[in-house]
């Protein structure tokens, strides 16, 4: 964890020098879009660890690893795969959840089942998104998002 | 008031774990504690890494404007264009359905329904600063994986989108944004249309 944030520190600051020495101005106007970007999502982002901190607190490390570990079978990947399409949560602030799933004993395979459901299968954004493609291709873009999403999570339970 | 009020509702949530926390401590309430600390260890963790990716996401977008990529996703086929449309996407940030607007405009560009249905695919599953946080917090080694097995796999829907779809009509439809109530003029006098 602190490898990554050391090698994230790093890239930031020689690529910041870079781009430094090449054009101040853009390089500020970038630091500008970063914290953009940053400002907007830092409280939905608090917001969600602090319910994750709640939940971690409620459900005990024997239930998630009874409904999601590596002995739940095809329960736990369907539990996954269900709440991964219907559920709406950006997939910034939903790394922290998977993060803790892998550490209550969460199977990858699961994990990835639900990372990958949650990307690229949207019920509740449905409606919004037959609007702009149409129903027949709205409704097949998701089911075949759906069952890929399944193959990705075993195919990931498989190689990890 | 109320405008002072909507401007900080979001906060609400935030500050009232804070006074539960702050009461936790005083009184010597162990499940209060207990969550501050998981949420303390989880904020310690996303500070030390995630404002560093959003250094980096500013300078792409600034190196690298979208309009520069856009404008060389005509019609091509072929690998090119599949290429084009996945690092065009690859360099977005937000949600997927902030996808479709885009998609509505790369429609009218010209794009072909495999590379838009390509473009939706890597959207979803491969932006760059998704991929950062992702690395932070799963690991180098579960993103690559993970990207390197889906990325085939939405290639292969937009083929199957592209024959399923082929001599149906298929149109991709201007949305007008949800709420722009303000903008009307009041008295219900139309605006022309811009």
């Amino acid at each position: 964890m602190s490898n990554n944030a050391i090698i994230f520190i790093s890239v930031a600051l020689i690529l910041s020098a870079l781009s430094f020495a090449m054009d101040r101005q853009k390089t500020i106007a970038g630091f500008k879009r970063g914290w953009q970007m940053f400002s907007r999502m830092l409280l939905p982002f608090l917001n969600i660890l602090i319910i994750v901190s709640v939940v971690l607190y409620l459900i005990s490390p024997d239930d998630i690893q009874h409904y999601l570990g590596a002995g739940s079978g095809l329960l736990g990947f369907a539990i996954a795969a269900v709440v991964g399409s219907i559920t709406l949560i950006p997939a910034f602030i939903s790394y922290p959840i998977a993060a803790g799933l892998l550490q209550q004993g969460a199977s990858y395979a699961v994990v990835g089942t639900f990372m990958t459901t949650l990307m690229m299968v949207g019920v509740v954004t449905l409606p919004l998104e037959i609007k702009y493609l149409g129903r027949q291709a709205a409704v097949i873009r998701n089911v075949l998002n759906f069952f890929a999403a399944i193959a990705i999570g075993l195919l990931i339970g498989v190689i990890l | 008031m109320t405008i002072l009020f909507k401007k900080y509702q979001a906060w609400l949530w935030v500050a009232a774990f804070l006074l539960v926390t702050a009461a936790s401590f005083a009184i010597g309430f162990d499940p209060g504690k207990t969550v501050f600390t998981n949420f303390r260890v989880s904020l310690i963790e996303m500070i030390s890494f995630v404002p560093f990716i959003f250094i980096v996401v500013g300078l792409f977008d600034v190196w690298l404007p979208k309009e520069q990529v856009q404008k060389h996703i005509g019609h091509e086929s072929g690998v090119k264009g599949i290429a084009l449309v996945v690092l065009l996407a690859m360099l977005q940030a937000g949600p997927l359905y902030g996808a479709f607007p885009v998609a509505y405009v790369l429609w009218k560009k010209g794009i072909s329904v495999r590379n838009l249905f390509i473009y939706l695919g890597a959207f979803s599953s491969m932006k760059i600063p998704m991929l950062g946080i992702e690395i932070g917090y799963l690991g180098i080694q579960f993103t690559l994986v993970r990207t390197l097995i889906t990325l085939p796999l939405f290639i292969g829907i937009g083929f199957i989108m592209e024959r399923y779809l082929k001599g149906k009509h298929f149109e991709v439809y201007e949305v007008a944004p949800a709420k722009e109530p303000k903008k009307q003029p009041p008295g219900g006098i139309k605006q022309p249309a811009s």
